[in-house]
């Protein structure tokens, strides 16, 4: 006979009495949420008897840490353009969570998270497991609130959600105290949250302003755009290719926008920034007119501030009025969702080529080419390089895949070299740069992609961080590619020591364990390769693998990522070596 | 950039906000990620029920002070903040002084160094006398100088109050923030609206 699946309970009728348990899990399933990734605990409990009954609608992902559950939340909300949604219990739980909530924060991540919390008369009392967890989360939260009435939690659920997920994105932390989540109410509906009246999600568009920049676009002679994840998060791709391709104007990212665009687009000029391509970071003080589209100046793009684009008229277009003139000073602010922005303004910019301008942007890659990239990808050594695991990889997949980085050389050499096809393709800690994050997250990500190839790339320093997720992997079969580049140091502080401090290499020499017999521990196949006529055999073989594969790969140990800008150097003082 | 924008003066910031547990910690820390003191903080009912407001007082440049007020009114339940010079608001602060009597009874010339400060009597007892002022810091600080000498035992000095001279109340602005659809006005910080002012192109 075959099983039923678990039906979940329908949405009560009003006045029905209910727990605050089942009011939250009705909330989730009513926003739209179909996947939590959680860990139990004593102060949670109520919430996870009622999930039992919710299964049907709810699959919940059992974690094997709090960090990899959050990091798994943003994964999936990054995949997904959805919130993501995560459990934990209060105290040691909570705690857990908060080096994904600063990530979240930074890099703009909707998610909501639910903490338990010791029952409400035990507040600041020290009782066991409680935690201050207002007052630790709130420098890295969007918003978060302390429930301790049942009564509350469908209003405060709807709000979590529409915070979360409207203007510019970020993590909510909802904390529940035991005694709300047993508590019994006439439940009275669910609705969700369309306005509150402190909150401004999106600033009404300013037409004189987007007027004033299609002026300065028409008139520029070396036009350039920056953009980032904003064009992602406004869902805003089609948008901003329209934008582009009527203009004519070379486009660069930063590593949180990586995709918004496809990678062999003819007027993708590469990436920004400290590791990035070094046309756009010497264009960035060459051109006359800059256009900022979702990004936020963060200093590892921008290099030494006081020598940055000064030659250059700014127009920023951001839908957070908190990041113009923030770090660089705006000539024209086009403060709103670039969703509706955009078009606005491609309306009124002329329809130009620049092909000469865009040239030398190839010039500069050719140079790029012949000092770096060549090297880096098709290597005359003996030992196998990162980029050229990358190289094959991409080649393999032809830009299909997922990629989820962790933080380091690896994660440079990745998102350079990476090809991407679509948007929402490139999952990496960019603001944080949280060592740990790419494997749970890459596990969030596929339940966030179902039909997509996600594939992480993790360097053996931070693997050992988020190891235990295998665990995830094992119990929810989920099917996650695990890239292992190991260089058998923590590299990329390495590279800095070697770079900046004489070469004195303190305690970034990592030992790594057998990473293939781990693996299998949990029941993943994998396979490790340190000659290159394996490589491509073996990077097939986890490609077509039908399940999760880890396979890892020995590169040559004392790489360097180039180009770089140093820091406290300026865009243009980009070093090829 | 205008010479106000690079130079350090007081600043009074008011935030008008919903009455919400944990907001005042979340403006706090503001201030405080970026190693600023706030040198006065009061917190008050505003003229609209429901809405309550913050004084706050920074000694800052114009360029710092605009991103922080920016910074709070991105929290959720901040409607609005405004930054004010000293010259652009009505400000008082409160002291209160605690004297031996005796000094009092027995030296006129306290009591007239008293009556020109403007000093009131709050409260009388055998042992000591207390005193209040209300005025800008100077005046406050001025009878601290005064009293010393006449064995000052406590002194206390109040946040800062301060109604902003060109603000016309909030009462219509907040029906604006209730309506779905907010103008300009309400939506963009002042800083945004008067960018013509600032900067030129
Ligand atoms: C949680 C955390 N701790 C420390 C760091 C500092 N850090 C940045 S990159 C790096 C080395 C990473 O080593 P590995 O994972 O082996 O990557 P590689 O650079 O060798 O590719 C370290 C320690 C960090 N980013 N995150
Ligand atoms: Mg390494």
């Amino acid at each position: 006979m075959l099983m039923q699946e678990k039906q979940a309970p329908a949405l009560p009728e009003t006045d029905t009495m209910i727990s605050g348990s089942q009011a939250l899990l009705h909330a989730l399933v009513a926003e739209g949420t179909d996947t939590i990734f959680g860990y139990p605990g004593g102060a949670i409990m109520p919430i996870y008897d009622a999930l039992y009954d919710f299964e049907g609608d709810l699959k919940h992902v059992l974690v094997r840490h709090e960090q990899g559950g959050i990091h798994a939340g943003q994964g999936y909300a990054r995949s997904s353009g959805k919130v993501g949604v995560v459990f934990a219990t209060s105290g040691p739980g909570a705690t857990n969570l908060v080096t994904g909530l600063a990530d979240a924060q930074i890099d703009s991540t909707p998610l909501v998270c639910i903490t338990g919390q010791v029952f409400a008369h035990l507040l600041g009392t020290d009782a066991f497991q409680e935690a201050d967890v207002i007052g630790i989360t709130t420098p890295v939260t969007k918003w978060n609130y302390q429930i301790t009435d049942a009564t509350e939690i469908p209003e405060v659920l709807a709000k979590a959600f529409h915070i979360a997920r409207s203007g510019r994105p970020g993590p909510v932390l909802i904390d529940i105290t035991k005694n709300a989540q047993l508590q019994k109410f006439a439940f009275k509906g669910y609705t969700p949250c369309e306005h509150i009246r402190s909150y401004r999600p999106k600033p009404i568009v300013r037409k004189e302003y987007i007027k004033q920049a299609a002026e300065l676009i028409n008139k520029a002679k070396k036009p350039f755009v920056l953009w980032g994840q904003g064009v992602m998060l406004g869902s805003a791709e089609q948008e901003f290719k329209a934008f582009l391709e009527k203009t004519g104007i070379p486009a660069a990212w930063t590593i949180m926008g990586a995709g918004a665009l496809p990678s062999d687009h003819p007027q993708n000029v590469g990436m920004l920034g400290m590791h990035g391509n070094y046309g756009p970071n010497v264009m960035t003080n060459e051109c006359d007119v800059l256009i900022a589209i979702g990004m936020r100046f963060d200093d590892r793009v921008t290099g030494r501030l006081d020598k940055y684009a000064k030659q250059a008229q700014v127009i920023h277009l951001d839908i957070d009025p908190a990041e113009i003139d923030k770090n660089v000073k705006t000539t024209v602010p086009v403060w709103g969702d670039c969703k509706e922005t955009l078009p606005l303004l491609t309306q009124l910019v002329e329809t130009k080529k620049h092909t000469d301008w865009l040239a030398k942007f190839r010039e500069f890659e050719q140079k790029e080419i012949d000092a770096v990239i060549r090297e880096e990808l098709f290597p005359t050594t003996e030992e196998m390089t990162m980029g050229e695991v990358i190289q094959q990889l991409n080649e393999i997949t032809n830009g299909e895949a997922i990629i989820v980085t962790d933080v380091g050389q690896h994660q440079m050499v990745a998102c350079r070299y990476a090809k991407l096809n679509h948007t929402r393709s490139n999952i990496t800690s960019g603001g944080l740069g949280t060592m740990g994050f790419a494997l749970p997250a890459a596990i969030g990500a596929k339940f966030g992609a179902l039909d997509r190839t996600v594939v992480a790339v993790i360097g053996d320093g931070g693997v050992q961080m988020t190891i235990q997720e295998l665990g995830t992997i094992m119990q929810s079969g989920i099917d996650v590619k695990i890239l292992i580049l190991n260089n058998q140091f923590l590299g990329m502080v390495r590279q800095w020591q070697e770079l900046f401090h004489e070469r004195r290499y303190s305690f970034v020499d990592i030992t790594s364990p057998d990473y293939v017999t781990v693996a299998k521990g949990y029941g993943i196949p994998g396979r490790s390769v340190n000659k290159r006529e394996e490589l491509r055999a073996a990077l097939e073989q986890m490609l077509s693998n039908p399940g999760s594969f880890l396979l890892e790969v020995m590169v040559t140990k004392e790489n360097n990522v180039f180009p770089m800008v140093p820091q406290g150097c300026s865009v243009s003082e980009i070093r090829l070596k | 950039m205008s010479e106000q924008a690079i130079e350090k003066q007081e600043y009074n910031i008011t935030v008008y906000t919903e009455n919400q547990i944990g907001l005042l910690n979340r403006i706090a820390m503001i201030f405080s990620r970026r190693k600023m003191n706030i040198l006065s903080l009061n917190t008050s009912p505003s003229e609209v029920e429901g809405i309550h407001r913050f004084n706050i007082v920074v000694h800052e440049t114009q360029e710092v002070v605009s991103k922080i007020a920016r910074q709070i009114e991105k929290q959720i339940e901040v409607l609005k903040v405004y930054f004010n010079t000293n010259d652009d608001v009505i400000w008082q602060e409160m002291a209160l002084y605690k004297v031996p009597t005796q000094v009092i009874a027995e030296k006129a010339k306290v009591e007239r160094l008293l009556r020109e400060n403007g000093a009131r009597v709050v409260a009388i007892r055998s042992d000591y006398t207390v005193f209040e002022t209300t005025g800008h810091r100077e005046e406050t600080d001025n009878l601290i100088k005064v009293l010393q000498p006449y064995g000052l035992i406590e002194f206390v000095r109040s946040a800062r109050v301060a109604i902003i001279k060109d603000s016309d109340g909030f009462n219509r602005k907040l029906r604006e923030f209730e309506r779905m659809e907010p103008g300009h006005e309400v939506v963009e910080n002042e800083f945004l609206n008067s960018r013509d002012k600032v900067f030129s192109m």
